[in-house]
């Protein structure tokens, strides 16, 4: 059997559970599509101005956007992939949940409460503040695009997974038929709701997905009367590894450079959540940078109880289904969590299990909804705000037109990712998420922190680092295993054309997207503007001047 | 010249009235906005270097030292998973510790700031 199909055995075993249920299911998923359309709709109606339509008026309480931030946060990455990596690697998987985690402290420590204070709709905002509008817009723009796109091709694969486990789906019509619809879905949440909606349509995902995570993670401890140690046993001696399965090292112990990947994963997850645009522009829905602040505290609590759950989903997952079904019906894991509800439900025969199944598939549905939402808003505001506002008509857009413009460019991008989502299916999402993390630590974080702090940074600094970290990232990409040369998880399979060892680029393109911006301002012409620097620095501590 | 297009113009939020650059550059070397930034800098910067070399010693440790990270603690709980845990404990702390020292020690001086440059705009 090669592992590279999907198990036809494993398909119907899960989609005869549904068969009976799919009524349920249709429903579940239905219910909540029109339930986010309602937000939608009656968010739009109140979407008046361009602050409405990027920043959700900033009237969300702390409470809300930390709720709000989490569902952006908490993707098909968090949910299938984690959960997945655990069920195949163990103890490897866990340090996605550790990593994607302890990043928020910089954001809390160096970067939200700044940004809140000195910037307005995008990203861009602040790292064009002390440069060259121009240039420096263009090369924001083109990075958060990018970002945005690595990361929505992981929550398409995500779509693209589960409805072919759900509904026996294995054609690659059918497939692209969903995509589509997810598609479709996020370009009417962001066109019509905007902000204000897409925040409404996160703070229901948030509470739907943290629900079901805590049901499945109580009906599997249950099933272990809560005993963690024997759990882990359990899940060490079924998944056939023995104790390893609870020891570093299964996925990148093997030889000198899956370590290296192992550091450079850890590196760009840690790095990466700072410099995420869709992130990012969350902290523009509150009022104060100490709202901003409560947010960011809220988001850690609330997405550090669900990694905590991710441990027993993934283990648990390990621990109750045959490891050979977990790679048979997803190569990658990312089908584990929604096989473990059918499992611990009473199996795929029985009604409990095809009513958790319908349940668990439902909330990733959901999940993958709302991260959409947020990732198509972040790439539109910031075409329309850098680069359709600032770059093209220099400023003197109207608001009217630059709305427009981000509706249309939603539109566009909404396109992209339907046509990009049909090759990403059988890559684990969470390791596809950690490529855009890579790219958004190498090219986003480097000048939002020598922005901020560094006196002597430059726009030939901030270019250099934008697109030098960007390139660098995106290039190692192309030519690393997870396009090409692998013959069970690469996207292209087939062709090998890889010459980077590693999965994961941030090894090299996170450092030097830091130098490049060092070198790029010591070794340019042009002064730092000082009083823009001035008005950066006095702005993001104090909050004089804020929008 | 630094910029080669004003500002981003063109919403209907009336932004609040902003200072000069002049006030700005002066408010920058003023000895109250010093203290702002030391006591901003002066907290964040170490923590943030901390957190992230106990984050790394983490990432290192199971890579290359799997003879101790795989000691069993309790049962099937091993070094490995402890120290794991330990990371999303210390998340914990480092976020309630930040927040309150913010709480106490930056908004006051920030606030002040701001409301005396709002009185002279």
């Amino acid at each position: 059997m090669s592992p590279a199909v999907t198990h036809p055995a494993v398909q119907f075993l899960a989609a005869s559970a549904t068969e009976k249920h799919r009524p349920l299911i249709i429903t579940l998923f239905a219910v909540f599509v029109v339930a986010t359309l309602v937000i939608t709709v009656w968010a739009g109606r109140q979407t008046k101005s361009a602050s409405d339509f990027y920043a959700g008026g900033r009237q969300f309480t702390a409470f809300q956007n930390g709720l709000a931030v989490s569902g952006d946060y908490m993707s098909a990455a968090s949910f299938l992939g984690i959960a997945g990596s655990i069920a195949i690697f163990g103890y490897d998987g866990f340090l996605y949940s550790i990593g994607f985690l302890v990043a928020w402290l910089v954001a809390l420590l160096l970067v939200a409460e700044p940004l809140r204070n000195s910037g307005r709709y995008t990203m861009g905002d602040v790292l064009a503040y002390r440069m060259k509008q121009r240039p420096v817009r263009t090369a924001a723009g083109a990075s958060t695009i990018v970002v945005s796109i690595f990361y929505l091709l992981a929550q398409m694969a995500g779509a693209g997974v589960l409805v072919s486990l759900l509904l026996g789906i294995t054609t690659d019509a059918g497939k692209v038929l969903i995509v589509a619809l997810v598609g479709v879905l996020m370009i009417l949440y962001v066109t019509i709701g905007g902000m204000k909606g897409t925040t409404w349509v996160q703070m229901v995902k948030a509470v739907l997905l943290i629900a079901g995570t805590i049901l499945i993670t109580f009906l599997i401890l249950l099933k272990f009367n809560f005993n963690i140690s024997d759990l882990l046993g359990t899940a060490a001696k079924n998944s056939g590894k023995g104790s390893d399965f609870l020891n570093p090292g299964l996925k990148y112990g093997k030889t000198g450079t899956t370590k290296l990947d192992f550091i450079s994963l850890g590196i760009a997850l840690v790095l990466g959540t700072a410099g995420l645009p869709h992130i990012l522009i969350r902290f523009y829905t509150v009022p104060t940078a100490k709202a901003a602040r409560k947010s960011v505290n809220w988001a850690i609590g609330i997405i550090g109880a669900f990694y905590l759950m991710t441990i027993v989903l993934g283990f648990g997952a390990a621990a109750i289904l045959k490891p050979g079904d977990i790679i048979a019906s997803n190569p990658a894991g990312n089908t584990a969590a929604p096989l473990a509800a059918l499992e611990i439900g009473g199996g795929a025969d029985s009604t409990g299990g095809a009513i958790l199944l319908a349940v668990i598939s439902a909330v990733a549905f959901a999940t993958i909804l709302a991260v959409v939402a947020g990732l198509t808003l972040a790439s539109s505001s910031s075409f329309a705000h850098d680069i359709y506002a600032n770059v093209i008509r220099k400023g003197k857009a109207t608001e009217k037109e630059e709305m427009r413009a981000a509706r249309w460019s939603t539109v566009a991008i909404g396109a992209v990712a339907i046509v990009l989502g049909a090759f990403a299916r059988d890559l684990n999402v969470a390791g596809l998420v950690a490529l855009a993390f890579a790219v958004a630590a190498s090219a986003n974080l480097p000048t939002i922190l020598y922005s901020l702090f560094w006196k002597r940074f430059t726009t030939q600094g901030a270019l250099w680092s934008i697109y030098g970290g960007l390139v660098s990232s995106v290039v190692l990409v192309l030519f690393s295993p997870v396009v090409s040369g692998n013959p069970k998880t690469s996207m292209f399979k087939g062709v090998d054309f890889h010459w980077f060892p590693l999965e994961n680029p941030g090894l090299i393109s996170i450092p030097l997207g830091f130098l490049l911006g060092i070198l790029g301002s010591l070794l340019s012409k042009e002064e730092p503007d000082k009083g823009k620097y001035a008005e950066l620095e006095v702005k993001s501590l104090t909050g004089i001047g804020a929008h | 010249m630094a910029t080669d297009v004003p500002p981003p113009r063109g919403g209907a939020e009336t932004g609040p009235a902003q200072p000069t650059t002049e006030q700005f550059l002066a408010e920058q070397e003023s000895e109250e906005f010093g203290e702002l930034r030391h006591a901003h800098r002066s907290f964040a910067f170490p923590l943030t270097i901390g957190f992230i070399a106990w984050y790394l010693l983490y990432v290192l440790l199971s890579n290359y030292a799997g003879g101790f990270m795989d000691t069993k603690v309790v049962g099937n709980i091993n070094v490995a998973l402890v120290f794991g845990l330990a990371q999303f404990l210390t998340t914990f702390l480092i976020a309630w510790f930040y927040s309150r020292y913010a709480t106490t020690k930056l908004d006051p001086k920030g606030e002040a700031i701001k409301s005396r440059m709002e009185a002279d705009v």
